[in-house]
């Protein structure tokens, strides 16, 4: 079974992937990644109001930033579907913004050369519990949800919309709380 | 540092979603640099748009898009990034709002605005409006409702109002309903960074007068 036929579930195996990139210039991981991942870009882009060309342009230019920045990647903080969207994300905005959109500032203590394989791990499985949490909600709260990340609301009909299914990723932020306070009770190296 | 007035759920959502306007953009930002547990919650708004792009029906990319990418990554200057200053130093502004003002407090191009109170207005595009404030120690800003949404994070010093008392990294989200006269702690003066989608609405005849003049 090809990389491109696995199921979400396996999303430890993209985080490698992206590893193998990072440490390797692996080529075969990347065109893995990109025949995955390219396709999913483009739709999401085309499903944000992006033409064909404007979503096929961010979205290569996507896969190009997430091999440029992979050594910024760690798992332990984000699996490899949550990383990508973000810079995907950026990219939607920049291309409709005079300048790159406001960013938090990066965290003082940066990536770690060895993520906790063990955080990873959690981290990837709390992702897909979100997953599944998001297909058993009604169709009608799934749907707000996905128009909120289409851009289809805008931030004031979200501000309304009450009763939104957040509860469910409760315990993917209690996970990433404790990860930080975890990392910031850490004596400095 | 313990931040106890968080963003909410939506605008977490909508800023993990990209969906905010500049100026929101621009205060979340701000105040993620500050809080570490709204970062960590932006975390997990980020992982639904993660899972939400997976469920996306996929669009099939163009002919040769995997063989021009390599070729754009193997030439070395595949993409043009937008710039993004980040010579930026620890300070009372976090790092996404000196690359608007140019630098820290002393960068700010300070408009007085009458009683002591003094505003800069930031650069966004988009509908909503971003300014920095600097309320006098103990000094009271007029009192004002809302048309829309105002997002205030405090930056320096603190303000209290009728719903409680804001400190460096808190945010107040007002909306239609709040009506409210903030008054600076008599600690410091009180600098924050406001950002309002729909103008201000002052109680008082000369500051509805003046609104067209300052922008406010």
């Amino acid at each position: 079974m090809g990389p491109t036929e696995q199921p979400r579930s396996q999303g430890d195996d993209w985080n490698a992937y992206i590893l193998r990139v990072r440490n390797h210039r692996d080529e075969a991981a990347f065109s893995a990644l990109f025949n995955h991942f390219g396709p999913r870009i483009k739709g999401f882009l085309i499903k944000s109001g992006a033409s064909g060309t404007m979503a096929e342009e961010c979205a290569q230019e996507t896969m190009i930033t997430l091999c440029h920045k992979a050594h910024l990647f760690d798992p332990s903080r984000a699996t490899a579907a949550t990383w990508i969207f973000t810079i995907a994300r950026n990219k939607k905005i920049d291309a409709f913004r005079r300048a790159a959109r406001p960013e938090p500032e990066d965290l003082p203590w940066g990536p770690e050369p060895e993520p906790e394989a063990a955080d990873a791990l959690a981290l990837s499985q709390e992702t897909e519990h979100l997953a599944t949490a998001l297909d058993a909600l009604p169709e009608k709260q799934r749907e707000i949800v996905k128009r909120a990340y289409y851009g289809d609301l805008t931030h004031s009909e979200l501000a309304e919309e009450t009763g939104l299914p957040l509860g469910t990723i409760k315990s993917r932020i209690r996970l990433a709380l404790d990860r930080l306070r975890q990392t910031l009770n850490e004596p400095v190296k | 540092m313990t931040v106890k007035h968080l963003l909410n759920e939506q605008l977490l959502m909508g800023y993990a979603a990209g969906i905010l306007p500049e100026a929101f953009d621009l205060v979340v930002a701000s105040h993620l640099s500050l809080s570490d547990e709204s970062r960590a919650m932006l975390g997990g708004y980020e992982a639904v748009g993660g899972v939400v792009m997976e469920e996306t029906e996929a669009v099939a990319m163009g002919a040769d898009a995997l063989g021009s990418v390599m070729a754009r990554i193997k030439s070395g200057k595949a993409i043009t990034e937008k710039p993004a200053l980040r010579a930026t130093r620890p300070g009372v502004l976090p790092e996404p709002l000196q690359e608007y003002v140019g630098g820290d407090v002393d960068k700010i191009n300070w408009r007085p605005l009458g009683g002591g109170v003094k505003q800069a207005i930031l650069p966004t595009s988009g509908k909503a409006q971003a300014r920095l404030l600097l309320i006098p120690a103990g000094a009271a800003v007029p009192d004002h409702g809302h048309r829309g949404t105002e997002l205030t994070l405090v930056l320096q010093g603190s303000f209290s109002d009728e719903v409680d008392r804001f400190a460096r990294g808190d945010i107040e989200i007002a909306d239609e309903d709040l009506n409210h006269q903030p008054v600076a702690g008599p600690e410091a003066d009180c600098i924050c960074l406001a950002a309002t989608d729909a103008p201000l609405r002052f109680n008082s005849l000369i500051p509805r007068l003046l609104q067209p003049i300052f922008r406010i």
